[in-house]
Parts: structure tokens; C-alpha cells; sequence
């Protein structure tokens, strides 16, 4: 795009800026080195402050009383139920939100329908909910005073201040991440490529498993993860809806809260530590698959050209 | 069937409408519509007179005077700091900058919890960073909004990031050719491009602090009146079990969030424009 502009302006601009050194132009469109150097510093001593410190901090902290405590508190029976429940609550909420988010980008980018914004706006919604708010609304559809209060009591189900409330609170703060990675880029991708397949006789399946899907595959792949980073991380909500009961109804995040209250530090940042981690690991597989992302483009606008 | 023809503007050999789209509004009406609403439909349950009562008590006021001021002065500090990441991050190179470009998104990523006792521990007054503090942060207001610019931090940056580099870099060598200087280049022909983007970017970082609660509630003190957010206010009414109260303040953050969501779909729309028009 931008390599074919200089050669249609035409302007006495571009034949003047032509005549000067690169090196005086190259002045001309940058700062000098040391309004650089302190901008750079500026930019580092920020992030320094507000994001390697308090990473740095979760491991010094989680191992400053030795590996023995650190391991000790990740194994002991409350945080081991805390991480299973914390792993219950991501399978189902992944692969809920995995198929939500395929269907929504498949019906939205290869369609045009009435009422497309709007429910873009809906897929957007969970995200400017705060996580009190998105735990709230499920006491009042499922608590013992909400919409089917009495009906669940009647049938001896739980949802509020058990499992499956903690899963419904972790979808719904999810809820949009994978369908938000798919859209922008079925949308630009176009539908080209499976009506081309649509003519040729394959199938709506055939279409999506052999044509769509490996478009997309490391899109999906990032949502998954990010969704799952999420899931695995939630807080607010989730804290509304568990009841808080030890080995029971606590999740990484609710049992690190706990510890932490109770003055066990070390303990606190070591379950923490296990989270920290998700997110480095996140962020490793995220910077992965942009790498392959801008491959992948290099090597079509190559053999476009 | 239904979908394909009542909604379709256009007759399409794709397949599949149908199945994709009667999925996505099922499963939206279950986890998004039916429960928001039910947020909603409760609040009728109160009198305007109760509802007024329930929301502007001093103690909520004084909640939203800190939720809403902390949120305004994090995202302000966002959008200056953020600036200045994005435009180092495009346009210089220095060492392990995609180290710290990668790192950017750590508060996407990290969970609240984790972030609240880190920036608790390092902001105490015997932690690393605020022990050399003359002032106290951690358990002060000053706290929640240490807590809000970590979680604000990465939208200002990841929104301006594609902006700055679609910059077109003759129109500064337009400028500098015509005579302009580096600091009015920038404050007259980058920063009017920059505009709508950075303000984007503090919405969307304004937005996110008004909800947040996990990395705040470890660092606030949580104090009546002094650091109490909004939020925590909400579980502190569910916890006495005032679901009506609750709710009214939930409804009231739930309008200045979707008011706010609107403010960001309008930015988006300008900015879009702004860079077409380029």
C-alpha cells in the first residue's frame, strides 16, 4: 500500500524532499538522539514501575521463604482443590465459548443481515460489565431470592454458592474473547474462498473444516488462550457467586485471596506464582502466533506480487 | 430457516446461516440478555423514591466520587505514559524492545488477584517501592488508583500502536519541509491524527477501572467514605443481603458503562474516518 504512493504524487514535494541527503532527511522526520534517549527512559522507568516490579515481585515473594514452603502451599488439600476447580470451571467455559464464538463470527462475517450491529454490541456488552456486576445478576436468576429461586430449592439444585454458578460467572466474563479474535479477520478475509468451494460441491461441513478453519486456525487459537487465561484468572464474579467455601467452592484466585488474609503471604504468592505463569505463557504464545500472523501475510502479499 | 428469510439482505450460497446465527442469539440471550435484564426488572421492584435513596446515600456518593476520580486521573495517566510507549515502541529501536512491547498486554493477561497483592506488597511501607515513598499508598485512595493505572495500562498503547505506524510520514516531511520545526510537526500535524485514537484509548482504560474490582480491593483499604469503590459497595449490600440496594447501584454503574461504551463506538467510528480520510 503504502510503497506504491510515492510514485503516484507527483508534487514538487516529493522531487525537493528527493534532492536532500537521506541523512538530513532522515533528521528532518525524527527526533534528535537525546529527546530519544530520555522519551525511551521515560517509556521503560513507566513500565518498570507499574508492570516488571509487580511481576518481578509475584516470584520473589512466592519463593522467599524457600521452595519447601513454596511447594507446600501449592500442594496442600485447599489449594489443590482450588486448582482443580479453577481447571472445572475453564473446560467448561472454553469450549462453550469456542463454539459461541466460531457460530457468531461465521453468521456475522460471511453474512449480510438485519440487526448485524446489534448484535455485535451484544457480543461486546460483558466486556464494559464490571465482574461484581456480571456475579450479581446470577444471584438474582439463581439465588434462593431470584427468578428460580424456589424452583431449585424445590428440586434440590444449587447453582449460587456452587459449581455450576462459578462456571456461568466465568462464561459470562469470557463470553466475547474468541468471537472477538475470529471477526476482524473473517471479515477481512472475505467469503470468496467458500463459494468458490460452495461451487465446486462441498459441503457446509466440508467448507468449514477444509476451507475456513485453516484460516483461521491460529486466530482461534490466541482467543482459546486468552479466553482461557481469563477463565482461569476471573476474580470479581466469580467471588459473588462461590459462597467462599473452603475446598469446596474456592478457585485459584478466591483461595489466593483467603491465604492472603490470613497472613500467609508466601502461601498467597505461591498460588500466585502458578497464575503469573499462565500469564507469561499467554503472552509467549501470543507473541508466537503474531510472528506467524505477519509470516502468513508477507507470503500472500509475495505471491500476489 | 426462520433467519435465512426474514433477516438475510442478500441470498447467499453459503451455508449455514441459520444453524451459526440461531446458535449465537440462543446462547447470547442465555448468558448476556436474560441475566442483564434481570438487573434491570429488579430495580422496578423499588419506588423512584427508594431507588434515589438507595443510590445517593453519602456513603455511595462517596463511592463514586473515588471509583469515578480514580478511573478519570488512571486513564490520564494512561493516555500521557502511554503516549509516549506507543510512539517509542513504533518509531525508535533500542534494546529488548519486543521484550517489553510483549509485556504490555501482562495486565490482559494477569489475573486481578495477582496484580492486587503484588501492587499491595511493593506499595506498602515497607515494600520495595514504597518505603523510599515520603507518603503512603498502599490502603489510600492513592492505592486504588496505583491498581487502576496497572490495569488501564495497555489500551492507550495498543490502540495508538496500529495508528502510529498507518502514519503517513510524508505529511511530516511536508512539514518539515515547509519549514515546520520537529515540536510543530508533532503538535500540529501528528497529534491532530493521534487525537481521536488517544482518546479511544482513555475511554476504553476509563471504562475498565470503573468495573474493576479484584487488583483494587487488596490495595484500597477499603475504608467508608475514604477507599471504599463502588463495586465492593455492591458485594458489601449482598453480603447484608439488601439485593434491591445492591442492584440500584449496579444499575447505575451498568448506565454509565453502557453511556461510555456508546462514547467508544462513536471514537471508533471518527477514528476510522479520520484514518480514510488520510
Amino acid at each position: 500500500m503504502t510503497s506504491a504512493t510515492p510514485a503516484v504524487t507527483p508534487l514538487p514535494l516529493g522531487s525537493a524532499a528527493a534532492g536532500i541527503a537521506p541523512r538530513a532527511l532522515r533528521n528532518a522526520t525524527t527526533e534528535p538522539v537525546w529527546i530519544q534517549r530520555v522519551l525511551i527512559g521515560v517509556a521503560i522507568a513507566f513500565m518498570t514501575l507499574f508492570l516488571f516490579v509487580p511481576l518481578a515481585t509475584v516470584f520473589f515473594e512466592a519463593f522467599k521463604k524457600g521452595i519447601d514452603v513454596y511447594l507446600a502451599a501449592i500442594t496442600e488439600p485447599d489449594a489443590r482443590s482450588a486448582i482443580k476447580l479453577t481447571l472445572i470451571a475453564a473446560a467448561f467455559s472454553v469450549p462453550m465459548n469456542l463454539i459461541f464464538g466460531v457460530a457468531a463470527a461465521w453468521a456475522i462475517t460471511k453474512f449480510d443481515f438485519r440487526g448485524k450491529s446489534l448484535l455485535l454490541t451484544l457480543i461486546d456488552l460483558p466486556f464494559s460489565v464490571s465482574p461484581v456486576i456480571a456475579g450479581l445478576i446470577f444471584v438474582l436468576v439463581f439465588g434462593l431470592q431470584g427468578w428460580m429461586g424456589e424452583w431449585l430449592r424445590d428440586h434440590d439444585l444449587k447453582v449460587i454458592f456452587a459449581v455450576p454458578g462459578i462456571v456461568l460467572a466465568t462464561v459470562f466474563v469470557t463470553f466475547p474473547f474468541i468471537a472477538r479474535e475470529l471477526i476482524p479477520l473473517m471479515q477481512a478475509q472475505g467469503i470468496e474462498q467458500e463459494e468458490a468451494a460452495r461451487v465446486l460441491g462441498a459441503s457446509g461441513w466440508q467448507i468449514f473444516w477444509r476451507v475456513t478453519l485453516p484460516n483461521i486456525k491460529w486466530a482461534l487459537l490466541y482467543g482459546v488462550i486468552l479466553c482461557n487465561a481469563r477463565a482461569m484468572g476471573e476474580f470479581g464474579a466469580v467471588s459473588v457467586v462461590s459462597g467462599h467455601i473452603r475446598g469446596q467452592t474456592n478457585t485459584m484466585p478466591l483461595h489466593i485471596e483467603i491465604v492472603y488474609n490470613e497472613y500467609q503471604f508466601a502461601a498467597a504468592f505461591a498460588v500466585a506464582s502458578l497464575l503469573a505463569a499462565l500469564a507469561l505463557v499467554t503472552l509467549v504464545v501470543k507473541y508466537v502466533i503474531e510472528q506467524r500472523v505477519k509470516g502468513q501475510r508477507r507470503e500472500i502479499g509475495d505471491r500476489s506480487e | 430457516m426462520i433467519f435465512s428469510r426474514t433477516l438475510l439482505k442478500r441470498h447467499s450460497v453459503l451455508p449455514g446461516f441459520d444453524l451459526a446465527l440461531g446458535l449465537a442469539l440462543l446462547y447470547t440471550s442465555l448468558i448476556v440478555l436474560i441475566p442483564l435484564s434481570a438487573a434491570f426488572l429488579k430495580t422496578f421492584t423499588l419506588t423512584w423514591q427508594q431507588f434515589l435513596e438507595a443510590t445517593t446515600t453519602p456513603r455511595v456518593v462517596a463511592s463514586y466520587r473515588l471509583t469515578f476520580g480514580a478511573s478519570f486521573l488512571a486513564a490520564l495517566l494512561n493516555a500521557f505514559f502511554g503516549l509516549i510507549v506507543a510512539w517509542v515502541l513504533v518509531r525508535y529501536r533500542f534494546p529488548a524492545k519486543r521484550l517489553i512491547d510483549a509485556l504490555v498486554d501482562l495486565p490482559f493477561a494477569l489475573p486481578t488477584a495477582v496484580a492486587g497483592i503484588a501492587l499491595t506488597a511493593i506499595y506498602a511501607q515497607n515494600g520495595s517501592i514504597g518505603q523510599w515513598l515520603p507518603f503512603k499508598v498502599s490502603f489510600t485512595p492513592l492505592g486504588v488508583w496505583v491498581a487502576l493505572v496497572f490495569i488501564g495500562l495497555p489500551f492507550v498503547v495498543r490502540t495508538l500502536q496500529p495508528v502510529l505506524d498507518d502514519l503517513n510520514r510524508e505529511l511530516e516531511e511536508a512539514a518539515a519541509t515547509l519549514g515546520a520545526n520537529r515540536w510543530q510537526t508533532f503538535t500540529q500535524v501528528i497529534f491532530p491524527i493521534l487525537m481521536p485514537a488517544l482518546l479511544t484509548g482513555f475511554a476504553l482504560a476509563f471504562a475498565r477501572a470503573l468495573g474493576e474490582y479484584g487488583s483494587v480491593i487488596f490495595i484500597a483499604g477499603n475504608m467508608p467514605m475514604i477507599s471504599e469503590i463502588t463495586p465492593l459497595l455492591i458485594i458489601t449490600k449482598l453480603e447484608q443481603y439488601d439485593y434491591a440496594g445492591a442492584t440500584a447501584i449496579a444499575v447505575v454503574m451498568l448506565v454509565a458503562a453502557f453511556l461510555l461504551l456508546l462514547v467508544i463506538n462513536l471514537l471508533h467510528a471518527w477514528t476510522r474516518k479520520r484514518q480514510g480520510g488520510l
